[in-house]
C-alpha cells in the first residue's frame, strides 16, 4: 500500500474513535459539561492533560526549533515541563479544593469583584483564541500536505470532528478523546524516533541514543558539533539564546505562563479530591516527559542527518557536495510544498548549505568556491514529519506521523474551546449578566457558546490574521504576567484585595503588551511598532517572547504597592483563602 | 448549584484528644516548607545547572554529552518528574497527621457555607 491510502486509513480510524467516543459520553448536567462529572481518575486526567497540552507546537515544531538552535532550545523543554512543577505545588490543589468550573470564577469570588472577573475573561479568551488559531492552522496544513485535500476542506473536516465531541460531550467527551488522542500521538512520536536512533547509534531508545555514539565511534553530540561547525554554524551543544539573562526570563515566562494557562488549570477540576489533583499533575509530567524527553533526541539526530544528507564527505572537496540531481526523494517531495528550497549560485550542479552569515567563514568558503548558502529556505517545522521519509522508514509510519500531528492538534483545540465556552456561558452569562438562568438554560447556552467558539476559531483558520504569527509571545506574555500572578496571590497572600489584584493585572498586562507590541506591531500589524529608535530587545537584551517573566513581577510590585493603600479583603473571603488551604477532610 | 459536592465535612463528633495536634497553622507553615524546599531544587536543576552554572557543568560528561548541556535538554525534566512524586508523598503524609488531629480535635471550623 501506498503512503497515501495508509494515511486514509489510519486517519480515517482514528477519526471514527473520536465520534465513537463523543457518542458514548454525551453530557447530561452542566457538571458534566464543565468538568467531565469530577470524577476522572488521575492517571486518565493526567493522560488527558498531556493530550490538551501538547499542541501541533509541541508535536511538528519544537525538535526542529531545538534542531536549529541547539542548546538554546532547552528554554522550550524546560519551560514547558517546569511549569507543572509550579502548577502541582502551587496552583492545582487549591483551585481543586475551591472546586468549582472555571478559573475567573475563582478569581472574581476570591477579589469580591465582577470587574476582576470580566479582566480574567478576557485575558482567558484572548490567550485561548490566539492558542487555537495556531490548531486550526495546524489541521488544515496537515490535511493539505498528505491527503492532498486543500487546506479549507482540511480544517472543515476539522471543525467537524472537534464539533461533533465538544459540543456533545463537552469536558466528558473531550476528556475520553484526548486520551485516545495521546495514544495515537505518542505513538507517533516515538515510533519514528526509536528508528531513528537505532539507525544512527544502534540504540533503540532515543534518550540514551542521545547520549551514544555514531559508527565510527565518536558520541553523537560530538560528531554534530564537529560538523555543523565545519560549514561554519555555531556549536549545537553550546549556542545560547540571546544571552543567559533572556534564556534565564525565557524559561521563567514559558514556566509560569504554563501554570497560568487557563485551558490547562480547569483539567485539574475533573478529579476527585485534592491529592488527586496533585498526583494527576505528576502523571501528566509524565506523560508529558515521554514526548519532551524524546524530543531533543530527534532534534539532535535530525539535524545531523539532514546536513549528511547535503554535506555527503569532506567540507571543501568537490564530491563533498551532493549533486543536486541525485537528491534524496523526501527531498523532491518537500521541494514541492516550498517549505525546502535550493538554489544553484554558483552554478556547480551541487548543494552547498553553510552559514553565509559568519563573516569569519566567508574567505573559507570562497577558496571552495562557494557564493552563498544554496539551501535558501529550510523550514523548521519539516523535521518531525520528514523525520520518517528520511529515515526510509515503511509508509504505515509517515501515515502514523500524520495522525499524531492531527491528534495533538485537535486535542489541544478541544480543551482551549471548551475553556472559551465555559467562560462565555458560565462567566458571563451566568456569573454576571444573567445569573437567574436554570442549570438546563446553562448547559443549553455553554452549548451554543461551543459552537460560537468552533466556527470564531475556523474563521480565523480560514483568515489567519496577522496576530496569529506572534501567538507564543501572547498566550504565554499574557498568562504570566496577568493570570499566573494573580492565583498565586490569591492563594497566597490573605491580605490581597480586589484593588491591588486588579491593578496589578492591569500593570503586568500592559507592561507585557507594550513591550511585544513595541517590537512586533500593535496587534502584530506590520509597520506599526512604535519607538523604532530604540535598539532591539532594549530592556537588558530580552526578547518580547521572554519577557511576561517581567511583566509578572511588575504584576507583582504594583498590586503590593497598591493593596496596601486600600481595605483589607472582608471576612467571609478570608476564610474562603483559609479554607482552600486547608486538605479535604474525610476523603472517601 | 455549581458545587462539587465531594467533600463531607469533619465529623462534630470527637471526644478524645489524642497526642500530636496541629493547628491549621502548623498544617499551612509545613505545607510552605515543603513547596519551598522542593522548588529549591527545581531551581537548582533547570536554572542553575541549565543555564547560570552551565559551562561549569559542561567540564563534566555523562555519556557522550556534556552535564550542563544535558541537565538543560534531559536531566531536568526527569528531576521535575520525581519532584512532583516526592510532593505527593510528603502532602499526603501531612494530609493525614493533620486529618486525624482534627479528627480528633476538631481544630478545624466547619467550612464555611460558602459552598452550597
Amino acid at each position: 500500500m501506498d503512503v497515501q491510502t495508509w494515511t486514509y486509513l489510519i486517519v480515517g480510524f482514528t477519526f471514527t474513535l473520536y465520534i465513537g467516543i463523543a457518542i458514548w459520553s454525551k453530557a447530561k448536567s452542566t457538571k458534566e459539561f464543565y468538568v467531565a462529572g469530577g470524577n476522572i481518575s488521575p492517571i486518565a486526567n493526567g493522560m488527558a492533560t498531556a493530550a490538551d497540552w501538547m499542541s501541533a507546537a509541541s508535536f511538528i515544531s519544537m525538535a526542529g526549533l531545538i534542531a536549529f538552535s541547539g542548546y538554546g532550545g532547552s528554554v522550550f523543554l524546560m519551560g514547558w515541563t517546569g511549569g507543572y512543577v509550579l502548577l502541582a505545588f502551587l496552583v492545582a490543589p487549591y483551585l481543586r479544593k475551591y472546586g468549582k468550573f472555571t478559573v475567573p470564577e475563582f478569581i472574581g469570588e476570591r477579589f469580591y469583584s465582577k470587574t476582576a472577573r470580566l479582566v480574567a475573561v478576557l485575558c482567558l479568551i484572548v490567550v485561548s483564541v490566539t492558542y487555537v488559531i495556531g490548531q486550526m492552522k495546524g489541521v488544515g496544513v496537515a490535511f493539505s500536505r498528505f491527503l492532498e485535500t486543500d487546506y479549507n476542506t482540511g480544517l472543515f473536516i476539522g471543525m467537524g470532528i472537534v464539533f461533533f465531541y465538544a459540543v456533545l460531550g463537552g469536558m466528558k467527551g473531550i476528556t475520553y478523546t484526548q486520551i485516545a488522542q495521546y495514544v495515537v500521538l505518542i505513538f507517533a512520536y516515538t515510533v519514528p524516533a526509536i528508528f531513528i536512533s537505532l539507525e544512527l547509534t544502534g540504540n533503540p531508545i532515543p534518550q540514551f541514543g542521545l547520549l551514544g555514539n555514531v559508527s565510527d565511534g565518536t558520541p553523537l553530540l560530538q560528531k554534530l558539533d564537529t560538523v555543523i561547525t565545519e560549514l561554519g554554524f555555531g556549536q549545537y551543544t553550546n549556542s545560547v539564546m540571546g544571552s543567559k539573562l533572556n534564556m534565564f526570563a525565557y524559561t521563567l515566562s514559558l514556566m509560569i505562563g504554563t501554570a497560568g494557562l487557563p485551558h490547562v488549570i480547569i483539567r485539574f477540576f475533573t478529579v476527585k479530591k485534592v491529592s488527586d489533583a496533585r498526583l494527576s499533575a505528576g502523571w501528566a509530567l509524565v506523560f508529558i516527559a515521554i514526548l519532551y524527553t524524546t524530543a531533543p533526541a530527534v532534534a539532535a539526530m535530525a539535524r545531523l542527518k539532514f546536513t549528511k544528507t547535503i554535506q555527503v564527505d569532506k567540507v571543501g572537496e568537490v564530491s563533498g557536495n551532493i549533486e543536486y540531481e541525485k537528491r534524496p526523494e523526501w527531498f523532491k517531495n518537500w521541494e514541492k510544498t516550498g517549505l525546502l528550497k535550493h538554489e544553484d549560485k554558483n552554478g556547480d550542479g551541487r548543494i552547498q548549505y553553510y552559514n553565509d552569515a559568519d563573516k569569519s567563514f566567508a574567505s573559507v568558503a570562497s577558496e571552495y568556491g562557494w557564493k552563498g548558502n544554496e539551501m535558501t529556505k529550510v523550514d523548521k517545522d519539516i523535521m518531525v514529519l520528514a523525520n520518517p521519509e528520511i529515515a526510509k522508514l515503511p509508509g504505515w509510519v509517515v501515515a502514523l506521523v500524520v495522525a499524531g500531528g492531527l491528534a495533538a492538534a485537535l486535542s489541544t483545540a478541544a480543551g482551549l474551546l471548551l475553556a472559551i465556552s465555559s467562560s462565555i456561558s458560565h462567566d458571563l452569562l451566568k456569573g454576571i449578566f444573567r445569573p437567574e438562568i436554570s442549570e438546563k438554560q446553562e448547559l443549553n447556552a455553554s452549548r451554543i457558546a461551543m459552537v460560537g467558539a468552533i466556527l470564531l476559531a475556523g474563521y480565523f483558520g480560514l483568515n489567519p490574521p496577522d496576530f496569529a504569527a506572534g501567538t507564543v509571545a501572547i498566550a504565554f506574555g499574557l498568562a504570566a504576567s496577568s493570570i499566573f500572578p494573580v492565583l498565586m496571590m490569591g492563594i497566597f497572600v490573605k491580605r490581597m484585595n480586589r484593588e491591588g489584584a486588579i491593578a496589578g493585572m492591569i500593570a503586568g498586562l500592559g507592561v507585557t503588551l507594550l513591550y511585544v507590541f513595541q517590537h512586533k506591531g500593535i496587534m502584530f500589524i506590520p509597520g506599526t511598532s512604535y519607538m523604532g529608535g530604540m535598539e532591539d530587545n532594549w530592556f537588558f537584551g530580552i526578547t518580547p517572547n521572554a519577557f511576561g517573566a517581567v511583566g509578572a513581577i511588575v504584576n507583582f510590585v504594583v498590586a503590593f504597592i497598591v493593596s496596601k493603600m486600600a481595605k483589607d479583603p472582608p471576612e467571609e473571603v478570608q476564610n474562603l483563602v483559609e479554607d482552600i488551604r486547608l486538605p479535604q477532610i474525610n476523603e472517601n | 448549584m455549581n458545587d462539587q459536592k465531594s467533600e463531607p465535612e469533619i465529623s462534630e463528633d470527637s471526644s478524645s484528644p489524642l497526642g500530636s495536634g496541629m493547628t491549621r497553622q502548623e498544617y499551612w507553615k509545613k505545607n510552605i516548607t515543603c513547596v519551598l524546599s522542593l522548588l529549591v531544587v527545581w531551581f537548582v536543576v533547570s536554572y542553575g545547572c541549565g543555564i547560570l552554572f552551565v559551562e561549569q557543568m559542561n567540564k563534566i560528561s555523562i555519556g557522550g554529552a556534556q552535564f550542563g548541556f544535558w541537565m538543560a535538554q534531559q536531566g531536568s525534566i526527569y528531576v521535575f518528574v520525581v519532584l512532583i512524586f516526592v510532593y505527593v508523598r510528603l502532602m499526603n503524609r501531612l494530609d493525614r497527621e493533620f486529618t486525624g488531629t482534627c479528627q480528633n480535635e476538631e481544630k478545624v471550623q466547619t467550612k464555611g457555607e460558602e459552598q452550597s
